[in-house]
């Protein structure tokens, strides 16, 4: 009896190693084969010249000496400054209508509606959202014929030839995109609260600000870290918007190039190598993101300590 | 019973994926065998790869060996039993020449009806695959200078290798012409008469003296930047590559400083090409008194833009349908204009060599092509035919028979200076002027900007020279 027994243990295991293994074939197939090639080759000299390949032949670190003199740093900035652009009211807005939509005081009728509709922009696919802006915003477009007739401008508004202009829209974008995203994260978090302390806070007569600033910011805390490093990743490898957009130019002045985009001006000729560098410095930066918001997630002393004060408070 | 179902079908599931995968892998070797076996004789299969439907539908029409044409057009069967399977990869962005480009590399272990026969290119990108040996010389295949001695010398320097090898054929020369608008003239200069209006543009002094005129009265001379670029690109001193450096002609200076004096002084509008602005620029509404444009862009481009009513008869009353006429302009100058290429390795080199004799070098085709296509071929003695024919005109340009100028244009234009980095070139130095223009970068970030970008996409570039 206890022999067969084992015997029954020891196959279900077997089976849940059958049933992972086609994940872990895709991914070293797809993902791991790929990343270590592209560390590999970011060590190479590997383009095309015309339809000659050139190379592999390794160059050391060359290509990210090449990287650093080649404004890398000036497109990080960009990518960063746009997604500041996008993030910043991303963040107030989502904490504002995640806050009334779970006041229980407010009782907004509809909810299901509005999550709905905030959450829309997301689905519609990047460049199909970045094509349509590009023709609202274009020179003798509606937003500039809407403008005209009703007096506030009397010249077109060249949007996407200033730099602002354009580095304003991907971010109104990347906002729009978001911020219903966003919003259903912070709910949930929001929701995950214990009511007895928002209660508490009533009978002890906080105003709605000083419950929001005292007691529901502290407790989503880990979930606004969440939020915060994975919009940053999201926002490093920032594409689609900006290149459709700007036609793949980048412009004015390069100002709004990402990272992203000066990845793919090099593999116009296919420079495996310098594409290669640029990807694994993108890497580095998401892996050291993300190994914060895992270490934020998993510490959540903060929390706990926080909860037992409110506690005490309240007795 | 539902633990086991449950198993099965996560099994079958698990399965599926693998065979998902082997199926990927074992593809091309199945098309290996099957090929193998025909390898002897010229192939059945006669793989042609280009863009768009232009070759596809001339070929279908005119090529005499063609049968029948499959219901959705992805082949063509011909008198001898031959397939023909049309590849068509849209060109947005590189997608076609990336396309191209992987099959054209393993295109020396692919199996023989696989293999690409016949591949379409444009002059901006040209010599990357004449200068290669992907392409054959089309005199080894059997084409003879008698054949060839009918076309336009332009259109051969362009295909023709750095070892003199010519590499391709074209059905079409693309001269281009300054295409102004009537009432326009006559409101400036008291004329439409095309060569009345040709003599006040006859070089770039005067072009720019009529600019001024135009904007005194209102309209605009060209509608943005890059409209007057291929005339002064077409007609530089030196290929813009040599040995790894980059050298900006003195030319291509030219039109960013006249591209700027027209900004500065608002003759133009600031559009830039195919952009919907500078459509519109061409149709009823436009104030714009003329575009530089080439065979194609006149009869199909230009026109459609000019209707009021897209849908509606093309005809006089129907937008501007009429109101345009067309002259030399400044400088002599072509745009466009679609190469035959025969790829490295083909299977079916005789019918390939037949197809490019008698697509590109049949004079009876050829005339039969532009009075049924408006397309202007490229066949000396049949176009100096129509040109000197006085019952041809078109009724777009107001009556005017303008293959007459497109006769005269052709034989001016010089192209031995293309170099295989063209396409980048122009591209991005349009792009990076632009904010030039637009007063968000001064003359130094432009070319900074420029050099940044050439470096980025050709790595092997070492220097941007420009003059002084």
């Amino acid at each position: 009896m206890d022999k067969g027994k084992k015997i029954k243990d020891v196959s279900y295991a077997k089976y849940g190693y059958f049933f992972i293994a086609p994940f872990f074939i895709a991914f070293l197939i797809f993902q791991l084969i790929p990343l270590g090639q592209t560390i590999y080759y970011s060590f190479f000299e590997y383009y095309r010249s015309g339809l000659k390949i050139i190379g592999p032949n390794p160059v050391g670190f060359a290509n990210y000496q090449a990287l650093v003199e080649s404004g890398f740093l000036k497109y990080a900035g960009n990518t960063i400054i746009m997604w500041l652009i996008g993030f910043v009211p991303q963040i107030i807005v989502s904490l504002i209508l995640a806050a009334w939509f779970t006041d229980v005081r407010l009782r907004i009728k509809g909810k299901q509606f509005f999550k709905v509709v905030i959450y829309m922009p997301n689905l519609i696919m990047a460049s199909a959202f970045a094509m349509l802006f590009f023709a609202l915003f274009s020179d003798n477009g509606p937003v500039n014929s809407t403008l005209i007739s009703l007096g506030i401008l009397h010249q077109p508004f060249r949007f996407l030839s200033t730099v602002w202009g354009t580095r304003g829209l991907v971010g109104l974008m990347n906002f729009l995109m978001w911020f219903g995203n966003t919003t259903i994260l912070l709910m949930a978090a929001v929701m995950g609260i214990n009511p007895a302390l928002f209660e508490a806070a009533e009978l002890d007569g906080c105003s709605p600000r000083q419950t929001f600033f005292k007691i529901t910011l502290p407790m989503i805390r880990p979930i606004l870290v969440y939020v915060l490093i994975t919009s940053m990743i999201g926002g490093l490898q920032m594409f689609d918007v900006p290149q459709i957009l700007t036609n793949a130019q980048g412009s004015p002045n390069r100002s709004t190039m990402t990272l992203i985009m000066f990845l793919n001006n090099h593999l116009y000729s296919k420079n495996y190598g310098m594409a290669g560098a640029v990807s694994v410095i993108l890497f580095i930066v998401c892996a050291i993101l993300c190994l914060l918001v895992y270490f934020t997630l998993n510490a959540d002393d903060g929390m706990s300590h926080g909860k037992k004060k409110k506690k005490a408070r309240r007795a | 019973m539902k633990k086991t179902l449950k198993a099965l079908l996560s099994l079958a599931l698990m399965v599926a994926m693998v065979f998902a995968l082997a199926a990927c892998g074992g593809g091309g070797e199945e098309g290996g065998e099957e090929g193998g076996e025909e390898a002897a004789a010229e192939g059945q299969v006669l793989n042609i790869w280009c863009w768009n439907d232009e070759f596809q539908s001339r070929f279908n029409k005119y090529y005499p060996g063609v049968a029948e044409v499959a219901e959705d057009k992805s082949t063509t069967t011909l008198t001898d039993g031959t397939i023909v399977k049309w590849t068509i990869n849209p060109n947005q962005g590189s997608n076609y020449q990336d396309k191209l480009d992987e099959a054209l590399l393993k295109q020396a272990d692919a199996a023989p009806d696989e293999k690409i026969d016949i591949f379409l290119i444009e002059a901006d990108y040209a010599l990357k695959y004449v200068d290669s040996e992907y392409t054959e010389d089309v005199k080894a295949l059997g084409l003879t200078d008698a054949d060839l001695a009918d076309q336009y010398q332009y259109t051969k320097d362009i295909v023709t290798d750095s070892n003199g090898v010519l590499k391709g054929t074209s059905w079409q020369a693309t001269p281009g012409l300054f295409a102004y608008r009537r009432s326009i003239a006559k409101d400036v200069l008291g004329t439409d008469d095309p060569d009345e209006v040709q003599a006040a543009l006859s070089d770039w002094d005067k072009f720019n003296a009529v600019a001024e005129q135009a904007h005194a009265k209102g309209y605009k001379m060209l509608s943005g930047y890059d409209d007057s670029y291929r005339t002064f690109s077409n007609n530089v001193s030196a290929p813009w590559v040599t040995g790894t450096e980059v050298t900006v002609d003195p030319n291509i200076m030219k039109w960013v400083e006249q591209t700027k004096e027209f900004t500065d002084k608002e003759y133009n509008n600031k559009t830039s090409l195919w952009a919907p602005e500078w459509a519109a620029d061409q149709g009823p509404e436009g104030k714009v008194f003329g575009f530089f444009y080439s065979t194609w862009g006149i009869n199909f481009t230009l026109l459609g833009n000019s209707l009021a009513d897209p849908e509606g008869p093309q005809e006089v009353g129907n937008g501007i349908f009429g109101d345009y006429a067309v002259c030399y302009g400044p400088q002599s100058f072509f745009w466009g204009g679609t190469w035959i290429c025969a790829a490295t390795g083909t299977d079916n080199p005789t019918l390939v060599c037949d197809i490019m004799r008698q697509l590109t070098c049949n004079p009876e085709i050829m005339k039969e092509i532009t009075l049924n296509e408006q397309d202007y071929t490229n066949t000396v003695s049949a176009m100096t035919e129509i040109g000197a024919d006085p019952e041809f005109k078109s009724d777009f340009l107001g009556g005017q028979n303008h293959i007459a100028l497109f006769v005269e244009a052709a034989q001016k234009i010089d192209m031995s200076n293309i170099s295989p980095y063209d396409q980048g070139c122009n591209e991005n130095i349009q792009a990076a002027f632009k904010d030039y223009f637009d007063g968000q970068v001064d003359m130094d970030t432009a070319k900074a900007n420029f050099e940044t970008k050439i470096k980025e996409i050709y790595p092997e570039i070492t220097a941007v020279n420009w003059p002084e």
